[in-house]
């Protein structure tokens, strides 16, 4: 079984935190790893840099520059990851743009990610109909769950769609913006938490953009199964460094 | 089967094209591909673009024989002057087209993003027009590189926002403008300046480029009694004029099909932006097309002394185009778009944008026969890039 599917099967709501490979510095990304298990953290997402995220924030943009110019890529994150089963339990997915993974070679990729332990991908500009059409089969021989998003505009009909073919989570963008916006959580998120967790989806729901502390965090997983951090934990990271961690989770819960 | 130039219903043009877009920018991207057919053959809005083309870009633009410079060439050269269309370049007829689906669509608010700023221009001149709130993203460095271009945008009543991410030139600006859209799903437009970005967006640049072969085509009926040249020559960036140029001609394999990329300091030199020879095939800005890019798929900053020329990808249809072979092409560095833009000069009083002198340079790579038509796109003047010129020329 997946540890993706064990861990949402837990009575709890999941807090599964994002973060950049190769940053603050190039070798720390087994460190944070490993410090976010620790520290009673459910799920990481791997972030696998790219100089044009266009789905991201300042932060994680100025976090994916400062990781390609430490020199990170795809070849050396699956070095770095490759002795991670040793220590690490919780699922591990990794979130990356299609482009580099497509340089890698998508069934290379997905052979790497199954020999190291990785369980799932988080890819924001790999649309569900090119998945299901060319992708699915090769990511599901390699045991790896993709999964989507849905935003406040995606509609209903889209939604159903997503969910049947989603084999893990989706993946719910709290409101219209890219990573890292600021703002909280208003009447217009709550309405829409409670319209997705009326539709009865199959697929649990993690909340994700937007959710930076403890309020937030709760704010959004009152209806769903859990939520995402990734700005907010970046930020942390250039601010305190790595040997900081445990801070940020237990600011969190 | 027959090998089609036109795009599938999903965008594709062969392996080429398609809609890479992150989920949050699906509803707007699903909604034109939806309507933009039907919004573009509703008689009104051909209409109303019709004339806008004609009174107010002062279409058709000529098609004109260029004896002196035949002379020298020993061909037959006609330039299809898309630099007299208002705002300078064939930039406009693209924006006009698009503001006109904004207002269809009831948006009211229109984002850009721009390099050298030709696009930025023309589209901050057709939300003048038509009183809608404009805001174009340039990069940081092109900001400081094209100053008179931000003036024309400001006093044309558009922000002009820097992209300050990555390499803060065009690319950056592009990532600025499709966040800007994210951030913005109901009420805007983005109208995307070339043959580039996710589907329908190549497609529809290319029909609302595609009146310059339309007039090609009649225009030399008029002056050779041929409606096709041997032909066509433009040259690509990101490729809008040159789409444009090639449309009408694509599925006639009589007109020879040539494509002009910027070598700029050489191919192999490290400082270019030959696509096409340097390109492997990827995903940039929601398409999947022939880009520069690293091994592990990082994508690469171009450089040409031409500043519309250094997109790091080229539009869908010429990745199709370059592949199937239908196109020939040539890479130009920049002293030889620079000779050729003072030849054109010189033997016709035509200055022309150091993007168009990168094709008028094909004469030093391809022989034509004394009675070849040969049609060049010339795409813009060179009002804008008189610095560049002095300082090569020491003017």
């Amino acid at each position: 079984m997946n540890r993706i599917h064990q861990k949402l099967e837990e009575d709890k709501k999941l807090l599964s935190i994002y973060f950049t490979a190769g940053y603050p510095s190039l070798h720390d990304t087994e460190k944070v790893i490993q410090d976010l298990e620790k520290n009673g953290v459910d799920m990481i997402e791997i972030g696998l840099p790219f100089s044009d995220p266009l789905a991201d924030g300042p932060t994680i943009q100025d976090s994916s520059t400062a990781a390609l110019k430490n020199g990170m890529t795809t070849k050396l994150l699956f070095e770095q990851l490759e002795n991670i089963r040793e220590s690490v339990t919780i699922p591990l997915i990794i979130m990356g743009y299609f482009n580099p993974m497509m340089q890698y070679g998508i069934e290379a990729f997905c052979a790497k990610c199954k020999e190291i332990g990785i369980d799932g991908l988080i890819i924001p500009d790999l649309p569900v109909a090119e998945y299901h059409e060319h992708y699915q089969e090769t990511f599901e021989k390699y045991g790896l769950i993709n999964v989507f998003l849905i935003t406040p505009q995606t509609s209903e009909e889209r939604i159903r769609f997503i969910d049947s073919v989603s084999n893990g989570f989706i993946y719910m963008v709290s409101s219209a913006s890219v990573t890292g916006a600021t703002s909280g959580f208003g009447n217009e998120q709550e309405s829409y938490f409670e319209r997705i967790a009326n539709m009865n989806l199959k697929a649990p729901q993690i909340v994700g953009f937007g959710i930076k502390d403890a309020q937030t965090f709760q704010q959004s997983t009152k209806t769903a199964k859990g939520a995402i951090i990734g700005s907010a934990f970046i930020k942390h990271l250039t601010h305190n460094g790595v040997d900081s961690i445990e801070d940020f989770v237990k600011e969190i819960r | 089967m027959k090998n089609t130039y036109q795009a599938n219903e999903k965008g594709y043009y062969g392996d080429f094209g398609g809609a890479y877009i992150p989920e949050m920018l699906y509803p707007n991207v699903e909604e034109l591909r939806t309507t933009y057919l039907e919004i573009m053959n509703e008689p009104s809005f051909k209409e109303e673009f019709q004339q806008l083309l004609k009174d107010y870009v002062g279409r058709p633009s000529p098609l004109y024989f260029a004896k002196r410079l035949s002379e020298k060439h020993n061909t037959k050269i006609y330039l299809k002057r898309e630099d007299l269309n208002h705002t300078g370049a064939h930039k406009v007829n693209n924006t006009i087209g698009q503001i006109l689906v904004a207002k269809k669509l009831g948006k009211n608010r229109i984002i850009a993003e721009t390099g050298a700023g030709q696009h930025g221009v023309a589209t901050a001149t057709v939300c003048a027009l038509m009183g809608i709130e404009c805001i174009v993203y340039m990069g940081e460095i092109d900001i400081k590189r094209q100053a008179p271009n931000v003036a024309r945008m400001k006093m044309l009543g558009a922000e002009v926002r820097p992209a300050m991410s990555g390499s803060k030139t065009l690319k950056d600006a592009t990532n600025e403008a499709i966040r800007d859209w994210i951030n913005n799903p109901v009420d805007t437009h983005y109208i995307i300046g070339s043959a580039i970005g996710p589907h329908p967006y190549p497609d529809m640049v290319t029909r609302f480029q595609s009146v310059i072969s339309e007039e090609i085509k009649w225009q030399l009926q008029e002056k050779e009694g041929r409606e096709n040249p041997d032909y066509v020559v433009a040259c690509i960036g990101g490729g809008s004029n040159a789409a444009g140029t090639y449309y009408h001609f694509l599925d006639n394999p009589d007109v020879g099909i040539i494509a002009v990329e910027a070598a700029g300091k050489g191919v192999h030199s490290g400082e270019s932006a030959a696509t096409s020879q340097l390109g492997k095939e990827g995903i940039i800005h929601g398409c999947k097309t022939l880009l520069m890019q690293t091994d592990d798929g990082q994508i690469t900053e171009p450089y040409s002394i031409s500043a519309g020329l250094d997109y790091p990808g080229v539009g869908p249809l010429h990745s199709h185009l370059y592949k199937t072979g239908r196109g020939e092409f040539f890479s130009v560095t920049d002293d030889d778009a620079m000779t050729a833009g003072l030849e054109l000069a010189q033997l016709e009083g035509i200055i022309p944008a150091i993007e168009t002198s990168h094709a008028l340079a094909i004469f030093n790579d391809k022989k034509f026969a004394p009675d070849d038509v040969v049609v060049i796109s010339l795409s813009g003047r060179g009002d804008k890039d008189l610095n560049t010129y002095i300082d090569y020329f020491k003017l």
